[in-house]
């Protein structure tokens, strides 16, 4: 893990055989502001390709707008985003067909059938209708939404929902999944099911971008993190030394602080 | 108990109005808006008060009846009912059901409908101020009539729940609410004329309703006024029963409500296929016009504006035959081909921030504006030629097709090239997706009214090459504008169209996520 100080700039090193391989996302100087407030502060990080990479802060810490900004739905004021040393700014065509990406809080073309989201997501892609008929297929087996392919994502529950969004993330046989909330209200067998996916994607070479507010599962499942709050890294780096031997959320309460330990309520102990 | 309910749903009222000056604005216009409709029936009412009883007994029970009828439909119809006191939010409260219930009845009156409604049942006690008795009558028959109509309101709106915030439910109901809105003017003219051919028959209905617990309450004070005291003890009887089994029936249907929510129950479908996906080719473009074709289908808010067009021939023919002149029916070609080639001018904001997926996938700009326009093209070129060769079957009038059809197609491909290129810059504040066609959009107003206006004044120049040919051969009556028109009209449109799918997509490859942020502000 690298983690440079905001605002340091430069351009990646050609690949190699001498140089340190590519990282598959690396952010240098990420900054955003909305009219007074500073969404996100000057964020630099390098997620190393076939990481499974997680970004964990409070609510408001700038963790969906950084990853929009690294994926090309979200113009940065500064800085800029590398895939793969591709610029997502420079050369946005090409950085987004590395990519899949499963945004947080965006609607999908609900009115579509689950089986025609996906497919409508591989078209767009320009992938051919054989390839794109046999994922969807597998796609949608694998994330237990066969039974539903028919269905409008209109009338899914939120979990299936959030479920056939990540099965258009995953069409396209991206090389970097960049995944925000993909656990949110999605039941535990699925979340499993997801899990597993994922972990063969990164044993076969994929990197894996999680943002998340369950320390839990952070830890269990990804081989780095990234501690963000404020709209600035606190801390980046494999679980192992980000958590220094005490548990994630410990560490996460104790760099995020906050914790109020509110005094009364004894009221509630009365009945 | 019953004062706290009422204290909330003006709190509530009053909070409404505080999120925003232009809450205030809307509540102003629409209290204006009620203040006239129920000025002119107050005023009607008390000079009903000369006439006599036979006639002010008819058109009072036949209004009575009426409002009746409106408060059972108009809340489901248009799925507006006011839920500011949604019954299903006091479950958790343990509140008793008798106070629940005068609670809700009585915060029903709270609000424009309901204080609209009683004002005008009150103003029923003019129209039988002739004696002490009728007087007394008629407010008795006001204060049971207007309690029944909120309470028929609430019956019709809890037994309907379930079937009300069923998503096809809601579809279907905002679409089809359309039909009569656009036939209003004919709707009228119907009745009218109905009304004036056959008034013993109305006085035969309103004697025949004020038996029955749709005009009970509303005859009374007639009955009194004549004299008739047994008759009218009897209705009395009527009225009470009705709106004592309108309040067993809400209470029986609330108490089972509230113990078994809406359940938007959806039938689970393995597969559909891919359906137009799969028919079309496999290209970026033909998978956004498939799936544009799709919304044209399934969104009410693009299915609205769908429903809209074959209506228009209809009140044209019947403007036409109500004067005997079939001019502007010539036009609804052009009129049609208008409607529907601007129609994509909103479609990027229908989308919403569902239009991340074309931002994330990476579709050429050219490509999205092309499968839109096309979705659009695919039935908007047989409708507007329908239309437009249609009209002249009527008014034989041949001689002015060419120019009538260069016309259209002139407008239809120009205006949807300019809508390519509006739709790629400027966002417009639309109905969320979801939410009923019909629903107040969020967002900037001044921004939309500028785009939409801006856009139509840019496609008159547009199209005035075309316009002035048309104006040329109905001056001159000379057939040759005609025949240039019909060349010209697709030939520059084409042109058009081409240079705004070329354009619109340079600045969706330059700007989309831009008009992805501009999108997120209103989701």
């Amino acid at each position: 893990m690298t983690f440079q100080p905001p605002g340091q700039q430069g351009q990646p090193a050609p690949p190699g055989p001498s140089s340190p391989p590519v990282p598959a996302l690396s952010l240098l100087g990420l900054a955003k502001r909305f009219g007074d407030k500073i969404a996100v502060d000057g964020i630099s990080l390098d997620v190393p390709a076939g990481s499974f990479y997680g970004v964990v802060g409070p609510n408001g810490a700038g963790k969906t707008t950084t990853l929009s900004m690294a994926t090309g739905l979200l113009r940065p004021d500064f800085g800029t985003a590398l895939i793969h040393g591709v610029d997502v700014w420079q050369h946005p065509l090409e950085a987004k067909k590395l990519m899949g990406i499963l945004p947080d809080g965006v609607r999908l073309f609900d009115r579509l059938s689950g089986e025609q989201l996906v497919t409508y997501a591989g078209l767009l892609r320009g992938m051919d209708r054989e390839m794109v008929a046999s994922r969807v297929a597998e796609l949608l087996a694998a994330l237990d939404l066969d039974s539903d392919a028919g269905t409008l994502v209109v009338d899914y529950s939120a979990g299936m929902t959030k479920k056939i969004a990540l099965a258009s993330a995953l069409i396209h046989a991206p090389r970097l999944l960049v995944l925000d909330e993909p656990f949110e209200s999605v039941d535990p067998i699925s979340a499993a099911n997801i899990r597993d996916i994922l972990d063969r994607y990164v044993a076969s070479g994929g990197t894996v971008i999680v943002s998340s507010h369950v320390m839990d599962l952070v830890q269990r499942m990804c081989d780095h993190v990234a501690v963000v709050a404020g709209g600035r890294v606190l801390a980046a780096g494999t679980v192992e030394e980000v958590r220094a031997g005490a548990s994630l959320e410990d560490r996460f309460v104790q760099l995020v602080g906050g914790r109020n330990h509110t005094e009364g309520l004894e009221w509630l102990r009365t009945f | 108990m019953v004062a706290h309910l009422l204290r909330l749903k003006l709190t509530l009222l009053r909070n409404s109005v505080r999120r925003s000056p232009w809450q205030l604005v809307g509540l102003g216009i629409g209290a204006l808006y009620a203040l006239g409709i129920v000025g002119v029936c107050v005023a009607g009412l008390f000079v009903l008060r000369g006439v006599e009883i036979e006639l002010a007994q008819t058109v009072v029970v036949l209004c009575g009846a009426t409002a009746l009828l409106g408060w059972a439909i108009i809340p489901v119809a248009v799925s507006a009912a006011d839920m500011t006191l949604d019954p299903a939010r006091f479950t958790t409260f343990a509140v008793p059901m008798p106070q629940l219930l005068a609670g809700l009845a009585l915060g029903g009156l709270i609000g424009i409908p309901g204080l609209a409604t009683s004002l005008v049942a009150l103003a029923t006690v003019g129209t039988w101020s002739r004696s002490l008795p009728a007087a007394a009558g008629a407010l008795a028959g006001a204060v049971l009539g207007v309690l029944s109509c909120i309470v028929l309101s609430k019956v019709v709106t809890t037994a309907t729940a379930g079937l009300a915030s069923s998503r096809r439910f809601k579809d279907i109901s905002a679409v089809a609410f359309l039909i009569p809105l656009v036939l209003t003017g004919p709707i009228v003219a119907g009745i009218a004329r109905g009304i004036a051919g056959s008034g013993d028959f109305l006085t035969g209905l309103a004697r025949a309703l004020s038996w029955t617990p749709a005009g009970a309450a509303f005859s009374l004070g007639g009955e009194l006024a004549a004299g008739s005291y047994a008759a009218a003890a009897v209705k009395f009887l009527i009225a009470v029963a009705t709106l004592a089994g309108l309040a067993l029936a809400w209470k029986l249907l609330l108490q089972r409500a509230l113990v078994t929510p809406p359940y938007a129950g959806t039938s689970k479908r393995r597969t559909g296929g891919t359906g137009l996906f799969g028919l079309f080719p496999a290209t970026p473009a033909a998978a956004v016009a498939a799936r544009s074709l799709y919304y044209w289908l399934r969104d009410p808010r693009y299915a609205g504006a769908l429903v809209v067009v074959p209506l228009l021939p209809v009140l044209f023919l019947f403007q036409g035959s109500q004067s005997g002149f079939y001019g502007p029916f010539q036009f609804v070609g052009p009129l049609t081909a208008f409607l529907l080639s601007w129609s994509i001018s909103t479609d990027v904001s229908y989308d919403s921030t569902a239009f991340a997926l074309h931002v994330a996938t990476g579709v050429r700009g050219a490509d999205d504006r092309l499968g839109r326009a096309l979705a659009c093209l695919s039935f908007a070129l047989p409708v507007v030629v329908l239309f437009s060769v249609g009209p002249f079957f009527f008014t034989g009038d041949w001689d002015k097709l060419p120019a009538v059809l260069g016309l259209s197609l002139g407008v239809l491909f120009t205006g949807l090239g300019l809508a390519s290129v509006i739709s790629a810059r400027y966002t417009v504040s639309v109905p969320l997706p979801g939410d009923s066609p019909f629903k107040k959009p969020p967002g900037n107003v001044a921004q939309t009214l500028a785009v939409q206006f801006g856009g139509m004044a840019v496609l008159m120049v547009l199209v005035a090459p075309e316009a002035a040919l048309v104006a040329a051969q109905f001056i001159t009556g000379s057939p040759v504008p005609g025949w240039i028109t019909l060349v010209l009209g697709p030939v520059l449109g084409l042109a058009l169209f081409a240079v705004g799918i070329r354009t619109g997509g340079a600045w969706l490859d330059r700007r989309a996520p831009e008009l992805l942020a501009q999108l997120a502000v209103n989701r």
